[in-house]
């Protein structure tokens, strides 16, 4: 992509699903996957005459978001009537937010390769969710299926301060792991709790003024509003060196096509009439509240990552990979917590062969059948050299398979409990020797690669059992004429 | 028996000289016996039948609240759960309502029995009820005159002596205005005090439903089961219900009573000044003095009025739309046909025009000229009001600036209809309790049929039971509110 002379301005529009038990304005569930409009109660229909009452726990979810990126929190704000037709939204006009939102300006601070840039969050505003259409596979009809109605909704908008995909990936996943640590959205993607609008434009570098943007709706994962941007920001550079002029306008990203096709122009866009919802109260938000919700935040992935490095030493990457998410941080202490063993090197088996495992089998590290506890006990087994750590991988592979034994009885049936009898040791490596004298020979003249040869002979009549820094230094002994 | 007060009727019940399933039988009879009065969309004959004969049960065991066994009807403007709740319109001629509205579960817990469901404007929005897609309702005291409106079914009920009391509702008069047309009493409650869930939205942020009786003691006992705090309605206020009836006989001495004079002037029809003067005389009587008030505010309520009802009625109504309930055009060829069809059929023409105009009035370019401007204006009236009620105990005004018109007069000109309410809207803008009691009869003559004339008291927020006590207290030495229209004795 040739860019060089184009700034690319980009600002993300995040919709976070709150997870609230029932919905913003009404006690049904929102649980995701039931039965077409069995979690939709006479509220969430539209009835004539039904009345909202706003659920205090989406208010508190949003709080705690504006307190971890330190905004303004609105001691007044005000819910708005967005107005217009879709069958899918019951009462002809939307609940949300315009003139006063819930949370003001704040931001988010981005790693991109090793640096540091501060993202601005203009403002996060609560909203309800509408239902779905479904036009498929429903006897040639629309159906309209009102569950996620009334789901609770925290709109983020960015200021335009992303300059590449990248960056605005970059931010969209840093905004995802906060949501998560903060547990006030699941973050599931493909169920649609975190989903992303894409405002782009480019101008020519140097150029103070922002060019035409154009809004790419519902991108519902990381790769695709890399994609989507990337092919967005490639369409409008051509339209411009070709002399044409770029149009306000939605698009819709078509992943199975990669591409941005028109939605509707400026022009056709809705009026939504916007005013105060006279059926709610202006949310007012005491300080005491925030005080309260302030207290009970928990430690952040930032503070998280700069505590880890410094406690238990670790480099940035193993840090940033532990501390990705808030259950991962947390089955890393609990496993820290009860082993001897040297922190990083725990650190290395949680991000190598845990996440191996779990990458392989599609899952969180919440889902793990293997417990942190029957981490720590397998790692302690190393840390008091009961066994080698090639050995405890081949622990861990039967533990994963069979997660509710241990590492000790593991060893115990398979005996794999390492040999240190150095009597039992030094009769191998005799026996090595004697059988191998052009190996010792090479040695001897110096090729000190040949070593290799003689630990592995030895780990190999031995089962790998043998305890391999004795090995190390016996042969060392024998061989040294 | 239709013409005892409430607790007469609950003497009689509790004393064994009827059952309430006789008591309902009889005003079930009078409804069949008056039905071209068009007061009921619906009559619920079974359902109050059974009602009345768990009410007998339930005197039989004793300790049964007042209202037990007592016929009454709702306006259709709320939700009966598995009855027909049409809110005067087409559009919801096929809707049976899912969940009672909270007013309709506070009245049958009270052990009232509902007779049926009362006419009204469409959606509530009118003057004379002749907006409605059943057929006006029409003025007990005059076949050919209109009962007024939004709450005319209920207006004719009372005062034809069909139901013992019935509910309303009160966007800009709805309650007070047909209250005044039939000569009964009626109480649009401080904005919040009753409870709005249920009860089918034409302007939120003045909606109000309130008692329609026919004395203010019925009022206070029928609005005693009505009011109270609802977790369903956000904007109900969480303020304990006073006892209403318990201070209907308290002393009017040294009561101060304030009279704006925007409200006296011009377009007052003489006859209703005079009878204003003599009901003045009877208050003086009893203690109370008079000062005069300049709101100059006042003069702006209809404009600000119609501007903020309206735009909140065009949001309101968007859920009418043929998709999930009510009614749905024929053979739709597509979605926009869908809504075009079904919105244009299921809609009467008064519910259209206040749709467009609020429309028109929230629109990108037009919001901050019409709606904001409109608020600003509401402030203003509410303060002028505020300040007002810091100098006077109560505001009295006319209800109308005429008696009731005939049918069809005014429906040629909505403006011509929208000044019926000169006098009425001002307060739901600043969501303050009214009333209206009958102070007086027209004159006879060959042209004009002798018609009623209404008094509005005008109180602070939540003083519902000083006006009840200054309403109560007139309708002791004065009968206006005892006449019965000729023909329904």
């Amino acid at each position: 992509m040739n860019s060089a002379p184009w700034e690319i301005v980009i600002g993300l529009e995040i919709h976070t699903q709150l997870a609230t038990h029932s919905k913003i304005f009404s006690g049904a569930a929102t649980a995701y996957g039931a039965q077409p409009n069995t979690q939709a109660c006479a509220v969430d229909l539209g009835m004539p005459g039904v009345l909202p009452v706003l659920n205090q726990d989406a208010v508190n979810k949003a709080i705690t978001f504006g307190l971890a990126i330190e905004a303004e929190i609105a001691p007044y704000s005000v819910f708005a009537r967005k107005n217009y037709f879709y069958p899918d939204l019951p009462k002809g006009y939307q609940i949300s937010q315009l003139e006063h939102p819930i949370v003001g300006k704040g931001y988010l601070d981005i790693d991109l390769d090793g640096e540091s840039k501060r993202i601005g969050i203009t403002r996060a505003h609560l909203e309800e969710d509408a239902g779905k259409s479904l036009h498929e596979n429903f006897h040639g009809l629309s159906g309209i299926d009102l569950n996620r109605a009334g789901t609770p909704l925290l709109e983020i908008v960015s200021e335009p301060d992303l300059r590449s995909a990248k960056e605005a990936v970059a931010y969209m996943r840093k905004l995802h792991e906060l949501v998560r640590y903060l547990e006030i959205c699941d973050g599931n993607m493909q169920e649609g709790s975190f989903r992303c609008d894409a405002n782009v434009s480019v101008r020519p570098a140097g150029q103070t003024t922002l060019g035409t943007r154009t809004e790419i709706k519902n991108i519902n994962s990381f790769k695709f509003v890399e994609k989507a941007i990337n092919y967005e920001v490639e369409r409008q550079i051509e339209i411009i060196e070709n002399g044409g002029r770029i149009i306000q306008e939605t698009r819709l990203y078509d992943a199975n096509k990669d591409e941005t096709r028109s939605m509707r122009s400026k022009e056709e866009a809705n009026d939504y009439r916007y005013f105060p919802d006279p059926d709610l109260l202006p949310v007012t938000i005491d300080e005491q509240l925030k005080a309260q919700l302030k207290a009970a935040l928990p430690e952040l992935p930032a503070a998280k990552k700069q505590r880890f490095q410094a406690q238990y030493q670790l480099d940035h990457d193993a840090a940033h990979a532990l501390t990705s998410s808030r259950a991962m941080a947390d089955y890393f202490e609990e496993v820290v917590k009860h082993t001897t063993l040297d922190a990083k090197l725990c650190a290395n088996w949680l991000t190598g062969d845990l996440t191996a495992a779990l990458n392989k089998a599609d899952l969180d590290i919440q889902d793990s059948p293997v417990s942190a506890a029957r981490i720590a006990e397998l790692l302690q087994r190393i840390s008091d050299q009961t066994i080698s750590g090639k050995i405890a991988k081949q622990v861990f592979d039967t533990l994963w398979q069979h997660p509710n034994s241990t590492a000790d009885t593991i060893i115990a049936e398979q005996g794999l409990k390492q040999i240190t009898d150095s009597g039992a040791i030094e009769a191998i490596i005799d026996k090595i020797i004697a059988d191998n004298p052009d190996q010792v020979e090479q040695y001897r003249s110096g090729k000190d690669k040949v070593f290799a040869f003689f630990v592995g002979q030895v780990m190999k009549a031995m089962q790998g059992k043998a305890n391999p820094a004795e090995v190390n230094k016996m042969l060392i002994a024998k061989l040294t004429p | 028996m239709h013409t005892k007060t409430i607790k007469q009727l609950a003497e009689g019940l509790r004393a064994g000289t009827f059952s309430s399933v006789e008591l309902t039988q009889h005003f079930l009879t009078r409804i069949e016996k008056f039905h071209a009065l068009n007061a009921f969309i619906t009559v619920t004959q079974e359902h109050a039948l059974t009602a009345a004969k768990q009410a007998d049960k339930r005197l039989a065991e004793g300790n049964a609240p007042l209202l037990t066994g007592i016929p009454f009807a709702h306006k259709d403007i709320f939700c009966t759960h598995g009855i027909k709740t049409s809110c005067g319109s087409k559009m919801l001629d096929n809707f049976i309502a899912p969940y009672n509205a909270t007013v309709v579960d506070k009245l049958h817990h009270a052990g009232a029995v509902m007779l049926g469901k009362l006419n009204m404007d469409e959606f509530a929005m009118g003057s004379s009820n002749e907006n409605s897609f059943y057929g006006a309702a029409h003025n007990p005291w005059h076949e050919n005159v209109v009962p007024g409106g939004s709450s005319g079914g209920s207006a004719a009920a009372v005062a034809a002596g069909l139901a013992v009391c019935a509910t309303g509702t009160d966007t800009g008069g709805s309650i007070r205005q047909p209250a005044a047309f039939c000569g009964i009493t009626g109480l649009k409650p401080s904005y919040g005090r009753v409870s709005r869930y249920g009860m089918i939205a034409y302007a939120s942020s003045l909606d109000q439903g309130g008692p329609m009786a026919r004395s203010a003691e019925d009022a206070a006992i029928l609005l005693q089961a009505m009011a109270g705090f609802d977790e369903k309605d956000s904007t109900s206020i969480n303020e304990p219900v006073p006892d209403y009836s318990r201070h209907l006989t308290e002393s009017l001495q040294g009561l101060k009573i304030g009279l704006p004079k925007e409200f006296f002037q011009h377009g007052l029809n003489s006859q209703i000044a005079q009878d204003i003067d003599n009901a003045l005389n009877e208050y003086r009587k009893l203690g109370a003095t008079i000062i005069e008030l300049s709101m100059p505010t006042l003069t702006m309520a209809i404009p600000a009025y119609y501007v903020l009802a309206s735009a909140e009625c065009s949001s309101n109504l968007s859920r009418y739309d043929g998709v999930r309930f009510g009614h749905r055009c024929e053979h739709p060829a597509d979605l926009t046909d869908l809504y075009l069809r079904s919105r244009a059929e299921g809609f009467g023409s008064e519910v259209k025009r206040r749709i467009l105009m609020g429309t028109y009035a929230l629109s990108a370019g037009y919001y901050d000229a019409y709606y904001l401007k409109a608020q600003k204006i509401r402030r203003l009236i509410s303060d002028d009001f505020q300040h007002a009620l810091t100098q006077v105990d109560v505001i009295m005004s006319p209800v109308t600036p005429s008696h009731a018109f005939t049918l069809g007069e005014k429906t040629a000109d909505p403006v011509h209809m929208y000044l019926e309410d000169l006098y009425t809207i001002a307060i739901n803008l600043a969501g303050l309790p009214a009333m209206s009691i009958p102070i007086g009869l027209s004159a006879d003559t060959p042209e004009a049929p002798k018609l009623p004339v209404g008094l509005q008291l005008i109180g602070a927020y939540f003083s519902e039971a000083k006006l009840l006590n200054i309403a109560h207290a007139y309708q002791q030495v004065t009968n206006w509110h005892q006449l019965i229209p000729t023909g329904f004795e």
